[in-house]
């Protein structure tokens, strides 16, 4: 969680000094649901997020180097540069984006959890017990696709969980003014799934809960639907001048930050001592700066990456009937089937 | 007398021309006869027995035998599991099938027809097409989307449009359109083993017309090159490019120009995107006449593509101003005579071709 608001705030830096560009959507005041879900995944089951994805990232494991210089759209980034701060891809890590459209990553999520079942039925991978969390907001449940998928996942009992972080602002629509039915894990039982309602700034109680959801999906029980009541401290982007928020609802919402609770729990149980949460804290101050200076040192992707990776097919003819790609046939005419 | 001989040498040769460019195709006149819907049906049969991977999912294309019975007795074949009836979602249906492609499966998802892909653009193009670029290669996505594309018989506006235009200007998609069964089930094997997505237009009216194939073409191994168009018909006077049932329109309308000594080469595009410049461009060298013809709208059609990459390369070639056929600027009327007019027919075809060759009235059979 230390690294995600470090990281955060140092990308916040790095936007206002102009090494960063575009859309940028920061996490702060989220991270108990990130961590809270994705620390208990295995590297194999995989997450679909949105465009407030740099902390979903990190917990799932790409470096923080990585995320850093994507960012900074540099080619030693995890997409190269190609994908940006909304367009978080890791293979190895099986983190399957960085949506910018609201909604678009549910269905996706979907489909993954449906290879997982289908891997496990069709391909005979006994073991393969993958889940699939997808994370999006507030303002997404009220989109078709969200029911879509709710419908999809609980009739073909797939191993997916919908996690909500309501942070109670779609940009500067609250949710109160756009929905009709504000509580959303109510949504859940409507389709045939358990919905759980969580105290999302509470990365214990988040922790519980998603132990639960992620061994029900692992069992093959379905699909769940978890609300996590959250806040996001910043304005929906760096763009955002975040005017609409009621400044009392931000305090409230401060006093309840998940790293200052967790840290008060520790040293009230005697789990750490205050200098241990000291040298975390230089620690992670130590990985973010580090990974700003790698970013910062990168190189800038070259010129002829920008017709790269259209096709996986290096030039577009498709397979030959001997399952190699014809391009390399050297008996195939040539032609400018360029991409 | 001497026009007759032209016509019976012609006719001979005419069954022995080889496309140009495909390595070894030709027309057997003893060969058998399939209709485009068993070249799809076999296509998919063979390719989900060869590949535990592939997939089938869409509306109705399990119990109820496929919308257009394209997947008939597949169901029955491979079971529930890989043959997937879909509620009517056509967004969440496609994103599951992207999210499926991201993780190695191979779905081919049918529209039933690509007017409701509409509901669905946001994935083809966003989550499919663009995903191998933004992640840097590291997640491709093998997927197909097929489905009947295009006007068919009296069905309105709303179901009439052609997306060819709209998918082949997306980078990152292959967008494929065959016109006969040799087109059918070769491009639709070349799309289902391919690892990007594919757009796959079929037309409706095709899906009952029988063609000729060679045993080539039968054999389960069988798959025709991406980005590789065909000359359906060689000639020397004029070039006229099409795809799906244009083509059928258009050698019709070969046929016909020929009887006025006009020799037309008609290109069978097969691959929209991507579009095989040099096939159309060498042919152009070659006629210094071109004839484009399809059935969407006619603004920033495929037909205005062809005139550009022939305009950028080939301009000095040129000998008439390019001619482009193309349905009606208008949304597709019901009436049957009104929708007659607002897509191409054999006459079109013959009318402009005439225009490009200067020549309105029929030339008189001269040796």
């Amino acid at each position: 969680m230390i690294l995600g608001r470090a990281f955060e705030d140092m990308c916040a830096q790095m936007y206002y000094r102009g090494k960063m560009f575009g859309f940028v959507h920061l996490y702060n005041g989220q991270e108990a649901v990130s961590t809270g879900f994705i620390k208990l995944l295995k590297q194999q089951d995989s997450v679909v997020s949105t465009y407030r994805d740099h902390v979903h990232a990190l917990s799932k494991g790409v470096p923080a180097r990585a995320v850093m210089s994507e960012l900074f759209g540099k080619t030693t980034g995890c997409c190269r540069g190609q994908g940006g701060s909304m367009h978080m891809f890791s293979r190895e890590h099986n983190l399957l984006g960085g949506f910018a459209f609201i909604g678009e990553g549910i269905p996706v999520a979907t489909g993954a959890a449906f290879t997982s079942k289908y891997k496990r039925e069709v391909l005979k991978e006994a073991d393969c017990d993958h889940v699939t969390l997808a994370f999006f907001g507030d303002g997404t449940c009220n989109n078709g696709q969200f029911f879509e998928c709710l419908n999809m996942a609980a009739l073909w009992k797939l191993p997916i969980v919908f996690v909500v972080e309501n942070n109670l602002w779609a940009i500067g629509m609250s949710h109160l003014r756009a929905t009709s039915d504000p509580q959303i894990y109510k949504k859940g039982p409507a389709f045939g799934m358990p919905g759980i309602h969580v105290d999302g700034m509470d990365v214990l109680k988040v922790r519980e809960v998603a132990k639960d959801a992620i061994g029900r999906a692992r069992r093959g029980e379905g699909p769940t639907l978890v609300e996590c009541e959250t806040y996001r401290f910043r304005g929906h982007s760096l763009a955002d001048p975040d005017e609409l928020r009621d400044p009392a609802e931000k305090a409230h919402y401060a006093a309840r930050d998940p790293i200052t609770a967790l840290k008060k729990y520790l040293i009230e149980n005697s789990l750490a001592s205050e200098a241990d949460l000291k040298a975390i804290d230089k620690k992670i101050d130590e990985v973010v700066e580090d990974a700003v200076e790698f970013a910062d040192e990168s190189p800038v992707p070259s010129q002829s990456q920008l017709l790269e990776n259209v096709f996986a097919d290096p030039k577009g003819f498709g397979i030959g009937p001997d399952g190699r790609y014809r391009c390399e046939d050297p008996k195939f005419t040539e032609g400018t089937a360029h991409v | 007398m001497l026009a007759i001989a032209r016509q019976r040498m012609l006719g001979q040769s005419f069954k022995k021309i080889l496309p140009a460019v495909s390595v070894l195709r030709s027309y057997s006149s003893a060969a058998k006869q399939i209709t485009v819907r068993e070249a799809l049906n076999s296509a998919l049969d063979e390719e989900m027995s060869a590949d535990p991977k592939v997939f089938l999912m869409g509306e109705e294309v399990g119990e109820y035998q496929g919308a257009y019975k394209i997947t008939k007795g597949l169901l029955e074949k491979y079971g529930p599991e890989r043959v997937l009836d879909t509620p009517i979602t056509e967004a969440g249906f496609t994103g599951i099938g992207v999210g499926a492609a991201y993780y190695g499966l191979k779905p081919v998802v049918e529209f039933m027809t690509f007017n409701f892909s509409m509901q669905a653009i946001d994935h083809i193009i966003n989550s499919a097409a663009k995903s191998n670029y933004m992640s840097a290669g590291q997640i491709s996505v093998p997927i197909v989307f097929r489905g009947p594309n295009g006007a068919a018989a009296g069905v309105g506006a709303q179901h009439s449009q052609c997306y060819a235009a709209w998918y082949a200007s997306c980078p990152g998609l292959k967008v494929l359109s065959p016109y006969n069964s040799e087109d059918a089930r070769g491009l639709l094997k070349a799309a289902i083993r391919d690892p990007d997505p594919v757009v796959f237009l079929e037309n409706e009216l095709l899906y009952g017309e029988s063609f000729p194939v060679s045993d080539e073409v039968l054999d389960s191994s069988f798959c025709l090159p991406i980005g590789k168009a065909k000359i359906e018909r060689e000639g020397k006077d004029v070039t006229i490019t099409a795809f799906s049932k244009m083509v059928g329109y258009a050698l019709k309308a070969a046929e016909m120009l020929e009887k006025d000594g006009i020799y037309a080469e008609v290109i069978n595009l097969r691959s929209i995107r991507p579009l095989d410049r040099s096939t159309i461009n060498a042919s152009v060298r070659k006629t210094n006449r071109l004839i484009t013809v399809e059935e969407g709208f006619p603004q920033h059609g495929v037909g205005a593509e062809i005139c550009a990459s022939v305009v950028e390369e080939s301009f000095s070639y040129l000998d008439a101003p390019v001619e482009r056929i193309a349905g009606a600027d208008v949304p597709m009327p019901y009436a049957a005579n009104l929708e007659r007019m607002a897509v191409p027919q054999v006459e079109d075809i013959v009318r402009a071709a005439k225009r490009a060759c200067y020549r309105s009235v029929p030339l008189a059979a001269t040796a």
